[in-house]
């Protein structure tokens, strides 16, 4: 299958030419207009050792001023060349130096080849093994490498030799089929794009011809797929708007919508420019489904007779890209092609070395890092395994307050958890509960500084409520952790787990008609905002008892805040640790108030 | 070494790849707004936009920021472009800029367009509310564009920092925002300029008519050709215009953008003289001379 638009990711660092090296494929190629090229005889970096008046090529793609500054590159540029035979190469430039994990992830998620670059005054390096874990990791599965500065050791055939035998290990490691090693000079132009009377020993192709013969491989995988981004509608008209990934669909097809599994045909393929009897990859239409099924955003197409089974937890690869560390149990939203759906990673497997391949335990995932992790959806989504094909394999996830994206996502397979145990749904449902014991459902959510009076507060309002005939029942922290959260700490990990595993046994009460009154510490506020996403709106109450710290300290009941001005507690809310406020509370409490109060004010509140 | 440039097949899939941007940008954000400044790039965009919402119409307005100093036949053109189309067109300009008296010649060229462009697009987009702004910038115009993401986050205020872009990867954009973020889409930042005219001239994209060579009254400013398009620019004593067949390259305030000799009056002629030319665009363009890198300090302050 011929594509006309070929991506490459280009490895290395400055140190190795990689700026000069593809500067030099750009102008060659004619790609560069003339007076960049120009300016690019004229301009000169402090130190540079290049002739007024010959083309310093680095300088063609180093981009932002600051870099420039630095004289390296610190992000992804894109640049296009113009190949033989009509097709474009576009050369995604991942810097070689700090962030190289991120950055190379990124330039390499699109790539269809990769040129790793190796200095031959300096030989095989780390960061070549990096390079060629990563490139092999994001599904880069054609790769040359390009054995530079050939020039700075005599040409000597010896040198590239060494290098190719260097790195049979690691290629064999990462499985790497389909690979070639290139001895150039970029800087002196010896097999870039013109061949070269210096390497006698060498008559393979230059580095030019090589990309312009590969050919991007059909792989196995090829059934169609569409995201459906849009409901396109017109007079008498309504399509699925989306591009096809990966096969064909045609008139006719019995297609199924997933995840909900509806099944219809295809009756019509618009486009533009007139209706397609079938389209392939890559192409954007607008599908008309008979019968109209329910579609909406986010959801995909298939072929119903080889549709994927929707799931909802996964085992994936997981590159971090944010700032702050990924922690099991925190909640992101996971966005993949036009889905985006809450997730959480439920366990850290183990973090990948990229100099060596080993598996290493890990409990967080930091910056750069690369592990392999579980993770929950909050709802069935259409993810295959990435190697199958990655544009149906592949997620980012997103933090929920920055909405940076932190997470680049590949599939391994679906844990299939869920579908063995499906929900059992039963006759008798939470209303008809409640209903019983004349009452509405509800869960008090008390959250405050350790002291601050929400046990106090839990147990006066428990007791005014069964005085009021209804039935209550209260989840305190403290309790909890003697039981079902004995094996977590007080770590912001931990904290998270703490919060969530209340929030379903709290779910649990209150489907079974109960008034829930939680008394949690809950001092993340993300983590309490996750504990409402589990119930209606108006089903859930959140109330900050606010105390200040000083009087809790104060009062201490249990002794903590003493522990912790010796140094023994570590983790203490409101010391060691931020409480973080309560903004989305629906009550704020003053907790140096009297009990009774507080009591009257929640029963006015929510249950008048 | 004989290059094939722009052949149906790769523009055909750089259209897909666009169609599939815009759709994304309609449907992820709560009021998107596209830029239209009526040049070449944005007949194509606007192109680009009619195919992916077919047989709808365009699901939001477009908007042409207005300095008061575009070329007449900019907006006679504009005008009759909205008509035949019929999308929502809205009209930004900056009037306490005009009031100041600011013109091309009342300062530097790139604090004209910091004033006239830039403060007029941030009004824009924050008078309407706009959370995404769909431009037609390429990664080949120019070096710091080449690291712009195709879904680029703006901080409040619309600041551009290059520091800290999302990563982007695969096909799968992050179009979620924070609080008092917007986002900038470019849906053709994989195209080059020669795939633009080659677009426009498969499938006959009516552009403006100050595309093609005809007789035109010009002065000279350096080596520059500036075409006298109304009784407002500043004659020298004595200075008559003269009447010269040129065409533009790229469009703008008609003071600040200096037209080429040409004799291209057809589509096919225009393409076949830009890509012997292929001398950069933007060098035609007055701005961008004033220092290396001012691209880079315009899109931080707001900037497309």
């Amino acid at each position: 299958m011929e594509k006309p638009i070929i991506r490459l990711v280009t490895c290395g660092s400055v140190d190795d030419g990689k700026s000069t090296l593809i500067g030099r494929l750009l102008v060659e190629t004619d790609s560069v207009p003339d007076d960049t090229v120009d300016a690019a005889k004229s301009v000169r970096r402090s130190g540079s050792t290049i002739k007024a008046g010959d083309i310093d090529f680095s300088l063609l793609t180093d981009g932002l001023e600051a870099e420039r500054e630095q004289g390296i590159t610190i992000d992804v540029a894109y640049r296009s060349m113009n190949l033989l035979n009509g097709r474009r190469l576009i050369i995604a430039d991942a810097p070689g130096h700090e962030q190289y994990t991120r950055n190379m992830a990124v330039a390499a998620s699109r790539s269809d080849f990769a040129l790793v670059l190796v200095d031959a005054t300096r030989g095989i390096r780390t960061q070549t093994l990096r390079h060629l874990t990563i490139c092999s990791l994001m599904g880069v599965t054609k790769i040359a490498v390009v054995i530079n500065k050939l020039d700075g050791v005599g040409y000597s055939e010896q040198v590239y030799k060494d290098i190719q035998e260097g790195l049979k290990e690691t290629i064999e490691r990462l499985d790497i089929k389909n690979i070639h090693f290139v001895p150039v000079s970029a800087l002196a132009g010896d097999n870039v794009v013109y061949g070269t009377e210096n390497m006698p020993w060498y008559d393979g192709p230059t580095l030019l011809e090589y990309i312009q013969e590969w050919d991007v491989e059909d792989k196995g995988e090829n059934l169609p797929r569409l995201n459906v981004q849009m409901i396109s509608r017109a007079e008498n008209f309504r399509g699925l708007a989306g591009t096809i990934v990966g096969g064909k669909f045609a008139v006719g097809d019995e297609v199924a919508v997933l995840p909900s599994k509806k099944t219809a045909k295809i009756s019509q393929i618009a486009t533009f420019s007139g209706d397609l009897k079938e389209a392939e990859d890559g192409k954007a239409v607008t599908l008309v489904l008979e019968p109209d099924v329910d579609a909406t955003r986010g959801d995909v197409i298939e072929l119903a007779d080889k549709a994927s089974l929707p799931a909802d937890r996964f085992a994936a690869t997981v590159v971090w890209l944010g700032e702050t560390d990924l922690i099991h149990s925190k909640s992101y939203f996971l966005i993949s092609g036009s889905t985006q759906i809450p997730a959480i990673v439920t366990n850290i497997r183990h973090v990948l070395n990229i100099n060596n391949g080993e598996h290493d335990a890990a409990r967080v995932l930091k910056t750069n890092e690369i592990g392999v992790v579980e993770l929950a959806t909050d709802a069935p989504v259409a993810l295959i395994p990435y190697k199958q094909n990655r544009f149906k394999g592949n997620f980012i996830l997103v933090d929920r307050a920055t909405m940076n994206t932190v997470g680049a996502g590949m599939v391994k397979h679906s844990l299939r958890r869920s579908a063995n145990v499906s929900e059992h749904h039963y006759d008798i449902d939470r209303d008809a509960r409640a209903g019983q014991k004349n009452q509405k459902a509800k869960v008090i959510w008390l959250t405050g500084l350790s002291g601050s009076g929400k046990s106090t507060i839990a147990n006066a309002l428990e007791k005014e409520l069964f005085s009021l005939g209804m039935h209550a029942y209260v989840l305190d922290g403290d309790n909890m952790r003697l039981g079902l959260n004995k094996d977590l700490g007080f770590t912001r990990e931990d904290r998270a787990e703490n919060v969530r595993r209340v929030s379903e046994v709290a779910h649990s009460l209150y489907d079974a008609g109960l008034v829930t009154i939680v008394a949690l510490v809950s001092p993340y506020a993300e983590d309490r905002a996750q504990a409402r996403a589990l119930f209606p709106e108006g089903d859930f109450a959140e109330v900050w008892v606010k105390t200040p710290a000083e009087v809790c300290a104060e009062r201490d009941p249990k002794g903590l805040y003493k522990k912790a001005a010796a140094g023994e507690l570590p983790n203490l809310t409101g010391v060691g640790q931020e409480y973080e406020v309560a903004d989305s509370a629906e009550l704020v409490i003053d907790g140096t108030g009297l009990v009774d109060e507080s009591v009257e004010l929640l029963i006015e509140k929510f249950f008048s | 070494m004989e290059t094939v440039i722009s052949s149906p097949s790769v523009l055909e899939a750089l259209e897909n790849e666009s169609i599939e941007i815009f759709r994304e940008t309609a449907a992820a954000f709560r009021k998107p707004v596209m830029l239209y400044s009526i040049g070449k790039d944005s007949s194509v965009l606007l192109h680009l936009a009619r195919k992916a919402f077919a047989p709808g119409p365009i699901p939001f307005p477009l908007m042409h920021i207005d300095t008061t100093w575009k070329f007449k036949e900019m907006i006679s053109f504009r005008d009759e472009t909205a008509k035949e189309h019929g999308f929502e067109l809205l009209v930004q300009t900056n009037h306490d800029g005009i009031k100041d008296g600011i013109t091309p010649f009342s300062m530097g060229a790139s604090e004209y367009t910091r004033i006239m462009k830039t403060v007029a697009l941030r009004a824009g987009l924050d008078k309407h509310g706009f959370d995404a702004a769909i431009g037609g910038s390429r990664r080949d115009e120019e070096r710091s564009r080449a690291k712009e993401r195709i879904l680029s986050v703006r901080e409040p205020g619309h600041r551009w920092d290059p520091r800290s872009q999302r990563p982007e990867l695969w096909r799968t954009y992050n179009p979620r925002l924070a609080p008092e973020q917007t986002m900038r889409v470019f849906p053709i930042s994989d195209w080059t300029e020669l795939d633009i005219w080659n677009y426009i001239l498969q499938e006959n994209i009516k552009v403006s008519p100050l595309y093609f060579a005809k007789e035109r009254p010009i002065v000279w400013r350096g080596s520059q050709m500036i075409m006298v398009d109304d009784d407002r620019y500043p004659l020298k004593d004595g200075e008559t215009p003269e009447i010269r067949r040129i065409r533009f390259r790229t469009l703008g305030c008609y003071p600040l953008t200096a037209g080429v000799d040409s004799d291209a009056t057809t589509m096919e002629k225009v393409v076949k003289e830009v890509t012997e030319l292929k001398l950069s665009e933007r060098a035609t363009r007055l701005i961008d001379g004033d220092k290396e890198d001012s691209m880079e300090k315009k899109k931080t302050e707001g900037y497309f």
